[in-house]
């Protein structure tokens, strides 16, 4: 999935680098979970679960919308139904 | 490659090593001398019996023998957690595997409604447990590959 078609953008990355430049590793132990699904988070690969998230978002002391960012336009989902809404409206 | 991948690598080669030497032990001394056995029902259920046990045994002795070999050569530890994002890989995996080998345990019961041998029916049903834990391994690796 290419950046401009992602649906949850992520500041991770950032947040670590304002944390005094904390590393994978540090987020991921202080969070319970592997680097490489913090890596997979932070690539837009895997999107963590709502505890996971707060998780993060506890970590960097910040709300959870300073994280991550939806996007509803890019949604897969979102497009699905608006596709659906567009073919009832046609008939 | 992170260690899930590798340790999935490993775990194919496990796979392999044991079906293939376990298919051509059995071949080479009991098969060989008598085709018969081939009909006989003792003869598949202590196979099935057998296999099991030697395949489990052989794939811990494997992944400890990785797990060595990779802390020697990375200088790393195992990851002693298995969060979110492995448990559902994990389960992705186990529906693959899980479809297959009831595809395979269809075809089975297929050949033997076919009024096919029933030697045919039991290899089908090895066959496809030995390709449903291959596939397993594989969707994992495409899995951590691809993120979740």
């Amino acid at each position: 999935m290419n950046d401009e078609e992602l649906y949850i953008s992520n500041t991770i990355r950032r947040l670590r680098f304002f944390a005094s430049e904390m590393t994978q590793q540090e987020l991921a132990d202080r969070t319970g979970v592997t680097r490489q699904t913090i890596v997979a988070i932070e690539n837009g690969k895997y999107f963590p679960s709502l505890e996971l998230a707060f998780r993060i978002a506890h970590t960097f002391n910040v709300p959870l919308s300073d994280v991550f960012t939806y996007y509803p336009e890019n949604d897969p989902v979102n497009k699905k139904i608006n596709a659906r809404q567009v073919k009832k409206e046609k008939k | 490659m992170g260690h899930h991948e590798k340790q999935s690598i490993v775990s194919i080669i496990g796979s392999v090593l044991v079906i293939g030497f376990y298919s051509l032990y059995v071949y080479r001394n009991y098969i060989q001398a008598d085709m018969e056995l081939l009909n006989d029902f003792r003869f598949w259920g202590k196979s099935f019996l057998y296999l099991i046990p030697v395949a489990i045994v052989v794939q811990i002795v494997i992944q400890i023998l990785f797990a060595i070999a990779n802390r020697i050569i990375t200088q790393e530890d195992l990851p002693d957690i298995t969060d979110e994002r492995d448990k559902l890989i994990e389960l992705k995996c186990i529906r693959i595997s899980h479809w297959i080998f009831i595809a395979g345990f269809m075809l089975a019961m297929g050949s033997l409604a076919m009024g096919m041998k029933p030697w045919v029916m039991f290899l089908i049903l090895i066959s496809s447990g030995f390709v449903a834990s291959l596939a397993s391994e594989v969707a994992k690796i495409i899995y951590y590959r691809m993120g979740a």
